[in-house]
């Protein structure tokens, strides 16, 4: 009985990230069993190992299962990646510079937020043909589409937050002397940052979603391509594999913002039920 | 010239949503002299705060008007500094931060902000709290960064609204003596919000006795004790009997009035 906190520690965390894995190990495991009972037809349901083999010759190319793809894993990633990157970010700029506007301005608000209500409705995917009469077929209309899923999330989260601010601490700013725009920046802007981190986490989720909508009909690389382009030669191993790439990269994605939620906010600590979780 | 200068301030409150207004301050007229220290003495709701608002300029006058140093007062400034019913810090900065914030506003450095803040930290004895942020810090604690934060300020009016009345007994008279030091050193005019009798006689050159709502000035009475105050002796209790038994003749017609 003369175990160091640190190691009683290690040990709940190492028993913690056991318990995360136990649930996909296991199906993991049925799923590897069942298909290789002959249920199914192998190529239907490919087992788990056989996704893993053709994914690493995607990634390295090593033996060339994946045909045409074989090592090219690393491109077509970086071209979802680049769209998601590119959209994302004017929808991050814009939404967030529109969105402080409105929720600070009666003005802007009256004037702007009636035509916005209007279009947020509206489907992004649903702008897919006019994305590519405007645009054709390229980067250009999956850029489009991206921002268009990313945008509103951003926007009425910022609108919220600016909305929600504390008067009171506007009054204590302005009792100090800070200008309109001093007050935008040094108060308001700060105290609508929670909300924000929540709109942006909305808004890479649907980053992703639409990217990979977009690469399906719209364009002739990236992820989603590839997982369209799989289908349709009946490679359901790539189709899996592709898959399990915007997965993770939409997993990653999140939790770079989660990481700079935690360093923009870590004043929070403690004050939040959020904080608690550790 | 008066430092501060109210005449015939009327204030109503419309209240849209229950179609109803409310007479929060009816006709005051009050003028407080530079170097003064007024305590506006009244009971819950009677419109202190109100009154001090208008004063800082967070909310305009139904009808009267407000002038500090002889000019109007037309919204904020700093040169009023406010220490406000609920601290109100900045929840993102650090104690130091949110202490120097008005220099933050004017453009100075971090280095500088920081060594400036110092002093005012000190005086408050927050020494070894500069890096808390305000979640971190007790009731009392951050009521003292709003009072460095509007000292700060280095006004010529300091309007404080119920500073103390969350601090315990012993933090309470540590901070009034160091205020009533704060004000003998800096020469600045302090309008007080407090619902004490004892703290308005230990602090106050005059007290404004509040009546309930809607509220007026009742009576002024200027306190000629010498400092720092005795709460024991005969002239200290003279004035405290006399200000008890106004409060109480205003319970007496206010529950008249509710029975009439
Ligand atoms: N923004 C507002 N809108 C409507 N009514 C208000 C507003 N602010 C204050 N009142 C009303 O005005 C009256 C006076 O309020 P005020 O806050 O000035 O009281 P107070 O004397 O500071 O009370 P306390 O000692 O409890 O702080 C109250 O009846 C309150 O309901
Ligand atoms: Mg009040």
């Amino acid at each position: 009985m003369n175990m160091t906190g640190q190691g009683i520690r290690a040990m709940t965390a190492l028993s913690k990230s056991w318990e995360r894995a136990v649930v996909p190990l296991f199906i993991l495991a049925a799923w590897e069993v069942f298909s290789r009972s002959g249920f199914l037809p192998a190529a239907l349901l490919p087992a788990p190992s056989v996704v893993l083999h053709t994914w690493g010759d995607w990634i390295f190319g090593f033996d060339e299962t994946s045909q045409g793809n074989t090592g090219r894993w690393l491109a077509d990633a970086l071209s979802s990646a680049t769209r998601v990157a590119a959209g994302y970010g004017i929808a991050v700029v814009s939404g967030v510079a529109l969105g402080i506007a409105i929720g600070w301005w009666r003005w802007v608000e009256r004037t702007v937020e009636p035509t916005l209500q209007m279009l947020r409705p509206v489907p992004p995917v649903s702008w897919i043909p006019l994305a590519i009469i405007w645009f054709g077929i390229a980067n250009k209309p999956a850029i489009f589409l991206v921002f268009l899923g990313a945008f509103f999330p951003i926007l009425m989260n910022t609108i919220h937050g600016v909305k929600t601010a504390d008067r009171n601490l506007i009054r204590a700013a302005s009792m100090m002397g800070a200008t309109e725009q001093q007050l935008l920046r040094h108060v308001v802007f700060p105290a609508a940052l929670p909300s924000i981190f929540a709109g942006l986490r909305i808004g890479i989720g649907a980053a992703w979603m639409l990217t990979v909508t977009a690469e399906m009909v719209a364009v002739k690389s990236g992820l989603g391509y590839v997982l369209w382009d799989s289908y349709y030669f009946l490679r359901y191993d790539l189709v899996l594999a592709a898959m399990a790439s915007i997965g993770l990269l939409g997993y990653a994605t999140d939790a770079l913002i989660k990481v700079l939620m935690s360093a923009a906010l870590h004043w929070q600590h403690g004050s939040t039920l959020q904080s608690r979780e550790g | 010239m008066a430092s501060i200068e109210l005449r015939n301030i009327t204030k109503i409150f419309r209240d849209a949503k229950r179609k109803r207004d409310l007479l929060a301050i009816d006709n005051v007229s009050l003028s407080v002299e530079k170097n003064e220290f007024l305590c506006l003495l009244g009971s819950s709701g009677c419109g202190k705060s109100t009154l001090l608002n208008m004063i800082a300029g967070f909310e305009k006058p139904t009808e009267g008007s407000v002038t500090v140093g002889g000019k109007a007062v037309d919204g904020p400034g700093a040169d009023r500094g406010m220490v406000f019913q609920q601290a109100n810090l900045m929840p993102w900065l650090p104690v130091w931060e949110n202490v120097a914030f008005h220099l933050r506003l004017k453009g100075w450095r971090k280095a500088d902000r920081r060594d400036a803040a110092q002093d005012y930290i000190d005086m408050v004895g927050l020494r070894g709290f500069e890096n808390h942020f305000p979640a971190e810090l007790s009731g009392g604690m951050s009521q003292r960064v709003g009072i460095a934060r509007a000292l700060l300020l280095n006004p010529q009016v300091i309007l404080m609204d119920e500073p103390f009345a969350a601090l315990d007994a012993q933090t309470k008279m540590d901070m009034q003596e160091e205020l009533v030091a704060i004000w003998q050193k800096q020469r600045c005019t302090v309008v007080f919000v407090t619902h004490s009798v004892d703290e308005a006689l230990v602090l106050g050159t005059r007290v404004a006795v509040m009546t309930s709502r809607p509220g007026r000035i009742r009576e002024l009475i200027a306190l000629d004790l010498p400092r720092p105050r005795d709460t024991t002796g005969p002239r200290f209790n003279d004035h405290k009997r006399h200000i008890l038994n106004l409060i109480r003749e205003e319970g007496l017609q206010q529950r008249q009035a509710a029975v009439a």
